[in-house]
């Protein structure tokens, strides 16, 4: 799998620093799974955060505090790594609990159109789902409140910046206007998240713009 | 990997009152192979009062925060063997758990997708032992870089990490456009990037 579409950098930034949201940050979790060059750009963002914390001022911490601190390591579980293999990425595999997408309860929205909601926890917000479109429907030109991201995970589009095959993130700035056309031959499915305040404008919303009249 | 963890560890007679960051790296490897007290209270000693900064500027009152030290440094305690020093410097490590905590405690969101990641994180015998200690010593290169960027990219970043404002929040503190928040990011981190490879 050749990854051409990148997270952008200042998503990296404000992923790592743990001020993305996390509709948002789910997305940009698996495709950072699904790429290794992604992968070193957090990590490297990560480092600047371990740096920061590093140089903050030293606030005392009480001494009753620091005794119960001591005083617990020894109730304290011993972490073991979890590895998962599974050809979907790990954070979504989780939300599925295991499911794969042709046991999923879509919901139809338009003729070729299906959604499929995903859990967030109650202070999140905006939206995560998985969007389902069939091959050769185009979408309307849309832009993007900078506030949004898809993520390929199976089948691809196309449109003026490029082709979005598995793996490929649209982290698009908000100037860029495009109307991406799904590739014939399979159903494209990707992970949407979105924390746009109003679906007006955002893929998702130019998508069922014709048949919802929004 | 084990080679590594060796050559770690023997670096590891050090006064224990005077830790610099490659020392700290050592004694989580104390920690995580020998269940070292003496090296976690040394860690504790160094990080605790700078986690209740970070949770205390996000707002936590100095009970909450308190609560969310000891949990980090409980966290730092069981999970030291998960700690792989050729991924980064034992600061760079503390601050992804006292970030998660936050996320999960101070925002009410889930920061699960951190963790399931954290396989990738795992310490693996890929990374050849001279790269490792590199890649320790390529963080302890952050702090010059860091100092070098313009004061008004620095604040930016500054804001994001300690403050856990979002990037939509900064534009309109600042009354500036998010566009042009998000392009001084961009710039911020790349100029970061690049000082650290000519660093190396």
């Amino acid at each position: 799998m050749t990854i051409v579409h990148h997270l952008d950098d200042a998503t990296i930034l404000s992923y790592a620093a743990g001020t993305l949201g996390e509709a948002l940050s789910v997305a940009a979790a698996c495709h950072i799974s699904m790429c290794a060059e992604c992968r070193t750009a957090v990590r490297k963002a990560e480092a600047l955060g371990g740096e920061i914390l590093d140089d903050l001022e030293a606030t005392a911490i009480s001494e009753a505090r620091r005794a119960a601190t001591l005083a617990s390591l020894d109730d304290a579980r011993v972490a073991k790594p979890v590895v998962v293999k599974s050809d979907m990425p790990a954070p979504l595999q989780r939300l599925l609990q295991g499911q794969g997408f042709a046991q999923l309860r879509w919901r139809k929205k338009a003729p070729g159109v299906a959604v499929y909601e995903l859990p967030l926890s109650k202070g999140a917000k905006g939206s995560l789902k998985l969007l389902s479109i069939a091959s050769g429907m185009t979408m309307l030109e849309h832009g993007h409140g900078g506030e949004e991201l898809t993520l390929v995970l199976e089948g691809a589009f196309k449109d003026k910046v490029g082709r979005f095959a598995r793996g490929d993130i649209a982290d698009l700035d908000e100037e860029t206007e495009h109307c991406p056309v799904i590739e014939k031959g399979e159903t494209c499915i990707c992970l949407y998240a979105t924390e746009a305040p109003s679906h007006y404008k955002t893929l998702l919303g130019r998508l069922l713009q014709p048949f919802l009249k929004i | 990997m084990i080679a590594v963890l060796l050559r770690m560890a023997e670096k590891t007679h050090i006064p224990l009152r005077s830790a610099k960051q490659e020392d700290f790296a050592a004694l989580l490897i104390r920690v995580a192979i020998g269940r070292d007290r003496a090296a976690f209270a040394t860690i504790f000693d160094h990080f605790a009062p700078r986690v209740k900064s970070f949770m205390m500027r996000k707002g936590a009152s100095t009970e909450v925060a308190e609560d969310l030290v000891q949990e980090t440094m409980i966290a730092v305690w069981s999970k030291a063997a998960l700690y792989a020093p050729e991924r980064g410097a034992a600061s760079t490590w503390i601050f992804t758990i006292a970030r998660n905590l936050r996320i999960d405690r101070l925002r009410r969101e889930s920061s699960a997708y951190f963790t399931d990641l954290e396989d990738f994180d795992a310490p693996s015998d890929d990374v050849p032992g001279d790269e490792a200690l590199n890649r320790s010593q390529e963080d302890s290169q952050v702090a010059k870089a860091l100092a070098q960027i313009p004061p008004e990219q620095r604040e930016l970043l500054i804001l994001s990490y300690v403050e856990d404002v979002p990037q939509s929040m900064i534009a309109e503190r600042l009354n500036l456009p998010l566009g042009t928040v998000k392009s001084r990011m961009r710039l911020a981190y790349r100029r970061m990037r690049k000082l650290l490879e000519v660093v190396n």
